[in-house]
């Protein structure tokens, strides 16, 4: 059994497009298009290049030694906060646009919620002289002054999405509406694992190199390639597809999902979609979200912007029903504590998103010699001033 | 054969209104079904509101995010026409979404549909792939009408394909856009109708999209099988309610 998409864009019972006829020719030619564009020797050459002397690739793979004798184990972190731009987005975002060059699309849009995926697009639009749009919902264009200043300065264009609430799912929405009504010279970027078929094994495919460089550089620390754990937090999931890509298959490494709790699953203030969604359509993707029973999308809710999605991306709903993915949720107080621990323990600051994984060996216990890979997402300057208002700093 | 395929018999061109269930208010549903049929439309879609209908403009989003703080569900929505057929004898779809639908139960919501009298649906993120591999059977089971949109970037290939799986009508997006963008019927649209007319497809078209008065109704139908107005309709129920739908229709025909 494999855990990858099969041939029709699905993970199990998961995934398909369910998009409106007037989505159809833009992404059945990008289905039609994505493998034979990304495997051609041009284009490897020039998103390789791009990775290591624009992105800063390959990241550390760094042992924990004080978070690790902490909570009796061997932990290493990833290091995709010391991407150019903050965060892993940018690894997508560079793939995507080397693909709508191809395709010979002049003019680009991307959602965003917290804005990391908005301004990792318009970083590399400016980057390949593209024009670029965002969209970002209202409510998010308030939370998160700084990023839109970013993609300002970067020469995007930034929408308010005004409709539904406001956030992330609208400015998707949005995002869906543009592409609708400019179907020809427009490639959109989506920025997780979400999304019509091909996007979430295209986005998937771009952040694999994370895994990929895990393998080698645990060869090179531990004499093996494959740790006993691959830890992520889940959003829409691209960070945890990433880091899971190289191991969905290998059974012998444990996959441990960590959705965000908001402030209790029960609450009615969480982003948990695993103990909370059920089987639906999201954005063209049949996966788990969170609805009323009526099948009306329901607004999550967690401190940390980039995990209040209402779905999961396919892959990951597919590792939770299988049973291949263990999945846990943490609360925004725990998320924050693990976050301050990380900072005074190893010096480094992650995002709010990140600290959610990092969480969870307060419950999780693991044996001493277990080696654990969290994929430390992104750096935690953009959520400073959540920090200061939690923490009173 | 239901109500559909017999209007599409008669010979004349079909205007057809969409609306949002439960707007202006919960209760209007009813009211508004009686009205059009009263004043002479030929068909109607009842739009069954959605969270996040994706190839909508802002004015049926909106009317749908009314509608649903209305209190408007699919439930509501059965229980409001479970007598329409007492009074109500045009060709009646549902226009929606597919994940309410999928929540209900598909099997379900196409006996409710057939139990009630609903003669089709039209669901514009249902893909024709799906439809046919899981759903195809239930619909035809429950003699309900599917539709599918074809828009000016659908290839030839994939018409002929909708073509042979259609019961009903071929909804004609007239541009690419979402519902109530453009507001005209210029030489581009004139264009797209002609190529499509000379495909000679066995199933009949009808145009939505873009058309919102007599005008944009009369260009849009000259070589198709009639028109579907439904931004426009949307807009004059927010401005003057349900009480003057009769106007509005007359001014169109």
């Amino acid at each position: 059994m494999s855990y990858q998409v099969n041939e029709k864009g699905y993970y199990g019972d998961f995934g398909g497009a369910y998009i409106p006829e007037m989505l159809y020719p833009n992404v059945e030619e990008l289905r039609t298009q994505y493998i034979k564009i990304m495997d051609e020797p041009s284009f490897q050459q020039e998103f390789n290049q791009l990775l290591k002397d624009y992105v800063g690739r390959p990241t550390p793979l760094y042992f924990a030694e004080r978070f690790s004798k902490k909570y009796n184990t061997k932990i290493y972190l990833k290091r995709e906060d010391l991407c150019h731009t903050g965060a892993h987005k940018v690894n997508n975002t560079i793939g995507q646009i080397l693909l709508a060059k191809r395709l010979g699309k002049q003019r680009i849009i991307a959602e965003t919620g917290a804005g990391q995926h908005g301004v990792a697009t318009a970083t590399v639009c400016a980057l390949m002289g593209m024009d670029c749009i965002v969209y970002m919902g209202a409510i998010d264009i308030e939370r998160q002054a700084p990023n839109v200043a970013r993609m300002k300065m970067l020469g995007a264009t930034v929408i308010p999405a005004t409709s539904g609430s406001k956030t992330l799912k609208d400015a998707t929405n949005e995002a869906i509406r543009d592409w609708i009504n400019n179907p020809v010279d427009t490639h959109y970027i989506i920025g997780s694992v979400v999304g019509p078929h091909p996007y979430p094994d295209m986005v998937a495919r771009f952040q694999s190199i994370i895994s990929k460089e895990v393998k080698w550089q645990l060869q090179e620390k531990e004499g093996k390639q494959n740790p006993d754990y691959v830890v992520a937090c889940v959003g829409g999931g691209s960070n945890a597809a990433g880091i899971y890509y190289q191991y969905l298959d290998q059974e012998d490494v444990g996959i441990i999902a960590v959705e965000a709790a908001g402030k209790g699953i029960y609450t009615g203030e969480s982003a948990a979609t695993s103990a909370l969604g059920k089987e639906g359509i999201i954005h063209g993707s049949k996966t788990l979200l969170m609805q009323t029973e009526d099948g009306q999308i329901t607004e999550p809710y967690s401190i940390s912007a980039g995990l209040d999605y209402p779905g999961v991306g396919p892959m990951h709903a597919n590792l939770f029903r299988t049973g291949r993915g263990e999945f846990i949720s943490i609360t925004d107080d725990e998320a924050m504590a693990a976050g301050l621990e990380l900072s005074k323990l190893e010096g480094i600051i992650p995002a709010i998103e990140t600290s959610h994984a990092l969480a969870i060996f307060k419950e999780r216990k693991f044996n001493p010699d277990d080696v654990i890979v969290i994929n430390l997402s992104g750096r935690g300057d953009k959520d400073l001033n959540t920090y200061i208002d939690y923490f009173k700093l | 054969m239901n109500r559909i395929h017999k209007k599409l018999a008669e010979d004349k061109k079909l205007l057809s209104i969409y609306f949002t269930a439960g707007y202006p208010a919960l209760t209007d549903t009813f009211k508004v079904l009686e009205a059009l049929e009263e004043s002479g439309v030929d068909m109607v879609e009842i739009g069954l509101p959605f969270s996040d209908p994706l190839a909508d403009g802002p004015t049926i989003q909106e009317s749908s995010t009314q509608a649903l703080r209305n209190g408007m569900t699919t439930a509501v929505l059965f229980d409001q026409i479970k007598d329409i057929r007492k009074t109500v004898s045009i060709p009646l779809l549902i226009m929606g979404y597919f994940n309410p639908m999928l929540q209900y139960g598909v099997e379900a919501f196409c006996a409710k549909c057939q139990e009630i009298g609903i003669d089709g649906l039209i669901i514009p993120d249902l893909p024709v792939q799906e439809y046919t591999e899981h759903y195809k059977e239930i619909f035809e089971q429950y003699g309900l009408s599917n539709v599918f949109l074809i828009t000016p970037q659908t290839s030839e290939d994939r018409i002929d394909e909708i073509d042979s799986i259609s019961n009903g009508f071929i909804y004609m997006v007239s541009s690419a856009s979402t519902t109530g963008a453009k507001n005209s019927i210029g030489e581009e649209q004139q264009r797209y109708f002609d190529r499509i007319a000379g495909l000679g497809l066995k199933t009949p078209q009808i145009v939505g999209f873009g058309i919102s008065n007599k005008e944009t109704f009369e260009k849009a139908t000259k070589t198709t099988k009639g028109a579907i107005i439904g931004s426009a309709f949307v807009k004059h129920l927010t401005a003057h309610g349900v009480d003057q739908i009769d106007s509005f229709i007359k001014a169109i025909r």
